[in-house]
């Protein structure tokens, strides 16, 4: 469980990027911080591994204040995704992999032997293992990633933007893949996104910011797009999006969703 | 007459290639002087410009001192040093130390400050300590130039430990300095060459070791640049 107690951060010169942030993250849930770029939601995700210090206010993590942890532990006991990979360009796939365990002091071929059923674990051929980051596509480093920030079996995993650099197809994949991997291996998660297709997807639970890390609205994907808090969520979620309305024609004796623009996007199941 | 022939026939001469004074001694002279005056640099500098590329501070510094440093002739701290500390190897040891010291700073310095700050961020917050971050990966992502560092300081080194003859009788530079004193031109530029072979090999090592540096770090990070086909081969494997 990560509790965030009123977190504020200010930059020196600069509007408060986050203030006075309160959240509770269930154990074993995926929750999704969507908001657009100045939204505070990136460093909010930081300060639960204490590469961004709150100006006031605490994390607490399991109940105890990460502050009080050591950094370098801490972080290592945390799994983290970013958008770029943040891969190692002059190691292998499987040493990249291997990183957290070696630095914990597992012998290095065990590491390595682990590395390699991660990879497949994240739906990769265990033979991409002996390759660098630059000899892999977008995606396939984007995979790497995850399956580093799995490495040291953490109860908690940190995604900041991790699949914003992708294209769309492998995006879903790998959407797809983390729903997949989710729900055998039941992580806390706390995803940081601008997509709001992207955070409704994932999301057992969805918090929506505005400007400087203030929640604009809190719940389920089917709570916010059903009852938005206010204009800027109903705005920021698209729910008056022609896309959004699903009505039900009937062709042919079959039930037909269409959206708001006419289009067909499904057929009703029986 | 042809200098050039000359200083062929000098070289060529047998006698001239035996005993202390001859050829091969004065080359280990003067690839000794040359590595002592650049590994005591690079003990120096390398630290240091580290230690300022991985916290950005004190880049002023690097400046300051790299160009006054680049500023001093060689010739003339040479004779002063040579005043305070009289004839032998001293003096010219360390007024090469001192030619050396601003390449091999503004590489280690250059090199690790170039290093993509998404690299190092990431590095920590799967929990790198600093000196592992350091260790691990600033340093083989700035050894290429780190490497061109130590290759420009070994050059101009290598070409400059001439003048340890000034106060000593050590090196290739003797053949320069008892050459002009007797007018033995031949002997004066056989000297020259010999020094200008050591420099073109050492450059050709050096040029070699910074190119298999840089080939150990594969491509950038994805979303930069295409990276390349996942099946293209790698062209060595590391050790």
């Amino acid at each position: 469980m990560i509790e965030f107690e009123t977190v504020s951060k200010t930059y020196p010169g600069h509007a408060a990027a986050v203030s006075d942030f309160s959240l509770v993250v269930p154990s074993h849930r995926t929750v999704v911080l969507v908001g657009s770029s100045g939204s505070g939601k990136s460093t909010l995700l930081r300060t639960v591994n204490r590469m961004v210090e709150p100006t006031s206010g605490r994390v607490l993590i399991d109940g105890e204040d990460v502050r009080e942890r050591d950094p370098v532990a801490l972080r290592r006991s945390i799994g983290y995704v970013l958008q770029h990979g943040g891969l190692l360009p002059h190691r292998s796939i499987l040493d990249n992999i291997a990183t957290v365990p070696v630095l914990n002091g597992t012998p290095k071929r065990q590491a390595r032997t682990a590395a390699s059923e991660l990879l497949e674990r994240v739906g990769l051929d265990p033979r991409l293992g002996r390759r660098y980051p630059g000899q892999l596509s977008g995606g396939q480093q984007q995979r790497v990633g995850v399956a580093r920030a799995l490495a040291a079996d953490p109860n908690i995993l940190l995604m900041d933007e991790p699949f914003g650099a992708v294209d769309p197809i492998m995006r879903r994949e790998l959407q797809e893949e983390l729903l997949r991997l989710q729900a055998d291996l039941h992580k806390t998660i706390v995803f940081v996104t601008h997509d709001v297709d992207e955070a409704f997807l994932l999301g057992d639970e969805v918090v929506v910011l505005r400007e400087g890390g203030v929640i604009a609205q809190r719940g389920t994907p089917a709570e916010i797009l059903g009852a938005p808090a206010d204009d800027f969520v109903r705005d920021f979620v698209g729910a008056d999006r022609a896309e959004r309305e699903i009505h039900i024609t009937t062709v042919d004796g079959r039930s037909i969703a269409v959206d708001g623009t006419g289009r067909p996007v499904g057929v009703l199941a029986p | 007459m042809n200098l050039f022939l000359d200083a062929l026939a000098w070289l060529t001469d047998p006698a001239h290639w035996t005993g202390p004074g001859g050829v091969p001694a004065r080359v280990l002279q003067h690839l000794a002087i040359t590595f002592a005056a650049v590994t005591a640099a690079a003990i120096l500098a390398l630290p240091a410009g580290i230690l300022i590329g991985h916290t950005r501070k004190g880049a002023g510094l690097v400046g300051a001192i790299a160009g006054a440093a680049r500023a001093i002739p060689t010739l003339g701290l040479l004779t002063l040093l040579g005043l305070a500390l009289g004839i032998g190897l001293n003096a010219p040891f360390i007024a090469l130390i001192v030619l050396a010291v601003p390449s091999v700073l503004a590489g280690a310095y250059a090199g690790v400050q170039n290093v993509d700050t998404d690299i190092t961020g990431a590095a920590r917050a799967i929990g790198m300590n600093p000196r592992q971050v350091v260790l691990q990966v600033e340093i083989p992502l700035a050894a290429p130039v780190l490497i061109g560092g130590i290759r420009a300081a070994t050059l101009q080194v290598v070409a400059t430990a001439t003048l340890a003859a000034y106060t000593a009788d050590f090196g290739l530079g003797r053949y320069l300095f008892s050459g002009l004193k007797s007018r033995d031109y031949a002997e004066m530029l056989a000297g020259a060459l010999l020094v200008a072979a050591l420099a073109l090999l050492l450059e050709l090592l050096l040029a070699a070791a910074q190119r298999t540096a840089a080939k150990r770090i594969a491509a950038p990070a994805p979303g930069k640049s295409a990276a390349p086909k996942p099946d293209s081969p790698r062209e060595k494997e590391p050790v």
